[in-house]
This record gives structure tokens, sequence and C-alpha cells, in this order.
């Protein structure tokens, strides 16, 4: 049961820690502890897609985006002219409006942050299906280039558009209480309560990817991985596969975003920024790419730093050099790195051209008797290899 | 009706027909074999028949429906299993794991209840590996079942390729150059090993290389050129055959038969 351990280490930390950092007068870091959780479940999330099905996603922030921005807004709508509307009834019946007196004391009838974070997670959910149905054709650089495009669009769109807060985002963002007398909010008073309730979210996420990655549909994602034609022959529908853990992703990055939006009590375009894409990227391949463990710990790790202020007004610069950084020394940037030697050293030609074994093995062809023969069929059989392989 | 009936399949890159018009059909409890020179178009034939390639035009029925031009996934789901001239394994899965993804197509578990860990979808995990354990016993490489296949020899992951595509439980099972890498040895165990599995009631279609091979193992052999089929009957009647001799095996030079 070795694929728990990340999960059911971050459970026990969930509770161990807020008496151990009090002990240790240092419960202020609960507060960059909590957030740097909720970044570590969009890492998370994005790590399924990229270390597991091998696909990349340059817009992530994009759907942390989409999940803080839809829930905070929703949840600010003010419902009470329509108070007595059907369509209100129902809600409140259900338990999902919210209503009391606000800081004024205006009396206000507003969407419960339990009704604004479903809505949220299925638009990000919506969006991404839109999305990932045609762009998930794409590979390699050219899905780099339209999961960027998206991110920016997301920000361009926060940004302008007047209802969402522009330049400013959105704040007073209401307080989401997820049980009774438990609430998702800023505060030293909810600070410990807090922080345990976003280890235990991020120990869930954990738990779904270990089951995912040693299920059926996890083996498909890592033969796909591997090899789209083999995986593709033993039965598995590749397209589907990859869009549904796109689609996971997005959700991790929604809920994220969601839960880190109440806590904050406000969201701003920064969040959808592209510089915030790449912090997600370079996260999961600082963890080893499909590595669960990997991802949590520089998740966990960096974002505390940042957000501590550890690399100061070199943020983002930090994340970026360490995404240069680990594509030059990992598997496939020292592979890189390597041909990049060979192409630039003259020595290099002559040994590209030389014959490979299989090509160098006897053929029924070769054995024909006349050099001359030999010849014509030797070059017969290179106009073939050029279109029928 | 024939398991398998290829009609008329055709397709051309650019300006060459790497197939053309080629017919023929495989049947359950036989094995046959497409040969010809280098560049004869075997393998494109075998991505018309397993779907990685569309024809341009023709016909490929299957089981008494017609799969032209279908998917590879609905394709494999249909009960056609395949292995790869270069072998295509996932290197860092176990030899369990990769046979395991054999049983994909014939399992139900589904992406949400696999994250759930669903109780449901335990049942069919444990017949998967059961189904998988099979098919690695049969190929004789339980040994190593827990090993990552990335490190093992070639010719034991070309018969992990060959015990993923039985997972499956195929009716048909395409063979491309099953015999490429190994040595004679490991070749006359193949040969065995394929007879086996023809008498299990699979029909097995094979592209081979090794004319040593193709003519021990044979029902039937259909013989391509430049696209083209030249030739088709028992083994001894295409080694008979002037069109192949002369083509194929060499005019001058008949005993070129028995090596390559």
């Amino acid at each position: 049961m070795k694929r728990f351990i990340p999960a059911i280490s971050v459970l026990a930390l969930a509770f161990m820690l807020p008496p151990l950092l009090t002990a240790l007068k240092s419960a202020h870091y609960m507060t960059q502890l909590t957030m740097s959780a909720y970044y570590a479940l969009a890492s998370l999330g994005l790590c399924a897609l990229m270390g597991y099905a091998g696909q990349i996603n340059m817009g992530q922030a994009g759907f942390f985006a989409i999940g803080g921005y839809a829930s905070a807004f929703i949840s600010k709508l003010e419902l009470s002219a329509t108070a007595g509307s059907g369509p209100a009834k129902a809600l409140d019946a259900l338990g999902l409006l919210s209503k009391g007196l606000d800081s004024y004391g205006n009396s206000y009838l507003s969407p419960s942050p339990w009704l604004s974070c479903i809505a949220a997670v299925l638009l990000a959910v919506g969006v991404s299906a839109l999305i990932g149905t045609p762009v998930l054709r794409l590979r390699g650089h050219y899905l780099a280039m339209a999961t960027l495009a998206f991110g920016i669009v997301i920000e361009k769109v926060v940004r302008g558009t007047t209802a969402l807060g522009g330049a400013d985002g959105l704040s007073s963002v209401p307080a989401f209480a997820v049980l009774p007398g438990l609430e998702i909010t800023g505060g030293r008073a909810a600070r410990a309560a807090n922080f345990t309730v976003s280890w235990v979210v991020l120990a869930a996420g954990l738990l779904l990817l270990a089951n995912l990655v040693a299920s059926r549909s996890g083996r498909a994602l890592r033969a796909l991985h591997d090899g789209e034609e083999a995986a593709d022959a033993m039965g598995v529908d590749t397209a589907r596969v990859k869009l549904k853990v796109f689609i996971l992703g997005a959700a991790f990055a929604a809920v994220a975003g969601v839960l880190l939006t109440h806590y904050n009590g406000s969201i701003g375009p920064g969040e959808a920024n592209f510089m915030k894409s790449v912090r997600y990227v370079a996260i999961v391949a600082v963890g080893g790419m499909a590595n669960i463990a990997g991802t949590l710990i520089a998740a966990l790790l960096l974002n505390f730093l940042s957000l501590r202020g550890v690399f100061g007004s070199l943020d983002d610069a930090v994340f970026g050099l360490i995404l240069i950084t680990v594509m030059l020394i990992g598997p496939s940037g020292r592979a890189a790195v390597s041909r990049l030697r060979a192409a630039l050293s003259p020595k290099a030609a002559p040994s590209a051209a030389a014959p490979s074994p299989r090509s160098a093995a006897p053929s029924p062809r070769a054995a024909a008797p006349s050099p001359g023969a030999a010849a014509g069929v030797a070059a017969r059989d290179a106009a073939r290899k050029g279109g029928a392989s | 009706m024939s398991l398998l009936e290829v009609r008329g399949l055709s397709r051309s890159f650019g300006g060459l027909k790497a197939v053309d018009g080629v017919s023929f059909e495989a049947e359950a409890n036989r094995i046959t074999a497409v040969i010809g020179p280098n560049g004869a178009g075997k393998t494109t034939l075998f991505n018309l028949i397993a779907g990685s390639l569309k024809p341009d035009s023709g016909k490929v029925a299957f089981d008494g429906a017609d799969i032209t031009g279908l998917k590879p996934f609905l394709v494999a789901r249909r009960g056609i299993s395949r292995t790869f001239q270069a072998v295509k394994l996932s290197g860092g899965m176990t030899v369990l794991e990769n046979v395991m993804i054999g049983r994909h197509g014939r399992s139900r578990s589904g992406f949400l209840s696999g994250m759930l860990g669903a109780p449901w979808t335990w049942a069919e995990e444990r017949s998967i590996k059961a189904e998988a354990m099979k098919a690695i016993e049969l190929l004789g490489i339980s040994a190593c079942a827990r090993e990552k296949t990335g490190g093992l020899p070639f010719g034991i992951q070309r018969s992990v390729e060959l015990a993923r595509a039985l997972a499956s439980e195929p009716k048909l099972l395409l063979l491309d150059e099953p015999a490429s890498g190994l040595n004679n040895r490991e070749t006359r165990e193949l040969a065995e090993l394929i007879r086996r599995i023809r008498d299990t009631g699979i029909a097995v279609l094979v592209v081979e290389h090794d004319m040593s091979l193709v003519m021990d193992i044979s029902d039937e052999v259909v013989v391509l050129d430049f696209g083209k089929k030249i030739a088709r009957g028992t083994p001894r009647e295409v080694q008979r055959d002037e069109a192949v001799i002369e083509i194929y095996l060499g005019r001058e030079d008949g005993a070129g038969a028995s090596d390559a």
C-alpha cells in the first residue's frame, strides 16, 4: 500500500502540525501552509496530466482562476429582489442560499458558497471539456502553445471584465461554511481549522490520484504516455482518456481556486497569470513528472518559500529558472543536450549516416546474384522505404 | 465466410502505391503468412487491417462486419490484436502491468470509479490480473512478471508483447515480423508457440522475413511485391511459383528460400 503513503502523511500532518507549530510559536506559518496546500492540489491535477498521460497544459492557472472567480462572483450575487420567486425558494429549501446582515446592517440573500463552489467546478469542467476536445489532438509544442493561449485568454477576460473587478479582482468574498461551525475564511481565529481543512482536502486529492494511477484507466494513461499506437492497439480510446485526465486536472485546479479564494476572501487576475501556469509546470517537473510524492513535496516547499517572500521580487524568475534547469538535466533534457552537442560537433555527420544494424541485415533482395542487379534493387528498396514504412 | 476478408485494399503514399488492390482471407485455426521483399507493403497492409492507416479504397471485413477505416482501438475491441515490428512496450511498467493493458478492451471499470477506488472495480482488477498471468505463464516468462520491461533482454520483450496481445483474447492475431531480432533457438520456440496459438482456435496472420519460419509454420502464404499480390497458396505451392522464384527468391539462387 505504498501508493497511499503521501495521502496518509498529509492527513496525519493536517492534525499534527497545528499543535506542533503552536508549541513552537510558529503558528503564523499555518497561513502560508494553507495556501501552499491549495496550490499543491492544482499542481497535482497537472501532475496527472503531464506525468501520467504525458500531455502538457500551460494554462493550468486559467482553470484555477475560473474556479476562484466563478465561486467569488456567484457567492457575491445579491438575490434579495428575487426572494419570492420559484427558483429562489427551491434553492432555499435545499439550503443553498445564505442570508443575513452584512457589515452595514443591510440584509442580503446570496447563493451559498456550497452552491457557488459546485457551479464553479462544473464551469471549469465544462470549459476544459470544450477546450480539451479540439486542443488535445495537438501534440508537443502545439499543445503547449494552444493551452498557453487559453491561459492568456482567461487572464485578459477577467482583467477586462468590470463585473469581475477588472485589475482589482473580486474582494469581500464570503466565508465558506463547509460544515456547521467550520468556515473557510482568513483571520487568526480560524487559522488552525483552515490549515486542517486544506490539508485534508489535499489528502483527499492524493488519495484519488493514488487510486487512479493504480486503476484500469491509470494503466491506460501510463501506456499511452509511452506510446499511443500500442495503447490504441490494445483497445484504449486514447483521445477519450486524455480528455478525461485533462478535465480531472482542470477540476483539481478549480477546487483549489474556489477554496483559496474563500480563504483569502478575494481573487485577482494575477492568479490567471501566465507565470502562475509556468509555476505549476515547474513544480511538476521538479517533482519528477510521474511522481505524486515528488510533486507534492515540490509544491508545498516552493509555494511556502515563495509565499514567505524568500525569493523576494525575483519570485517569477526563480520558477522560470527552475523550469529551465529541470528541462536541461531531466532525462529528455539530457538527451536533447547530447543531440545538440552531436549536431554542433563536426565529427557527428559521418556517424549519423552510418547504417543502423537493421538496415545492414541481409535482406532477400540483397542476396540477388549480380552486383548490377543488387544496386538496382537497393535503389528500388530505398524508393519504397520512403513511403511505405 | 472467412473470419477476415480483405477485398481490393489500396493505399498510396504520394505517388507510391504501397498496397495495391490486395485481396485475401484469413481463417480461424490457420496460420496465414504475408511475405514479400523489403517495402513490398506488408506492414502497410497490417496497419490498414488494424486501423492505424485508412485505406484509399477497398474493404476489410472481420467476423461478418465491415471494419474498414475503423479506429485502431475499435478494431482491437472487436478481437484483432497485434504485435509490432519494433517492440512497443511501456518500459517503466512491469511485465505484468504491460500484459494487463492487453485486457483493457475486455474490461469496463470507468475513470471515476477507478479514482474513487470503488469496491466493484476490485473484482474486475483481480480478473484482469489473473488473465494477464495466464498469458504470461503461456509464454513462459512468469519469472520476470514483476520486473520492469525496459531492462529485459529483447527476446523476452518480444514474448511480453505477444503475451499482451494474447491477453486480449483475440480472434485474429497480427504478428509483424515476430522473429526479427531472435536467435535460432528462440525462433524455433516461437514457431512452436505460434502453432499452439493457432490450435486454440485463433486465426494468425504473420508478416515475416525469416523464410524458414514462414515455410515451416504457415498453412497459407500470400506473396506481395510492389504492393500487389503476386501469388498465394500453400508454402509448397508458393515455393514452386515461377513469379515468386523470379522476383522474390532470385532466379539463379533458388536456395535463397532457406536463408534470409
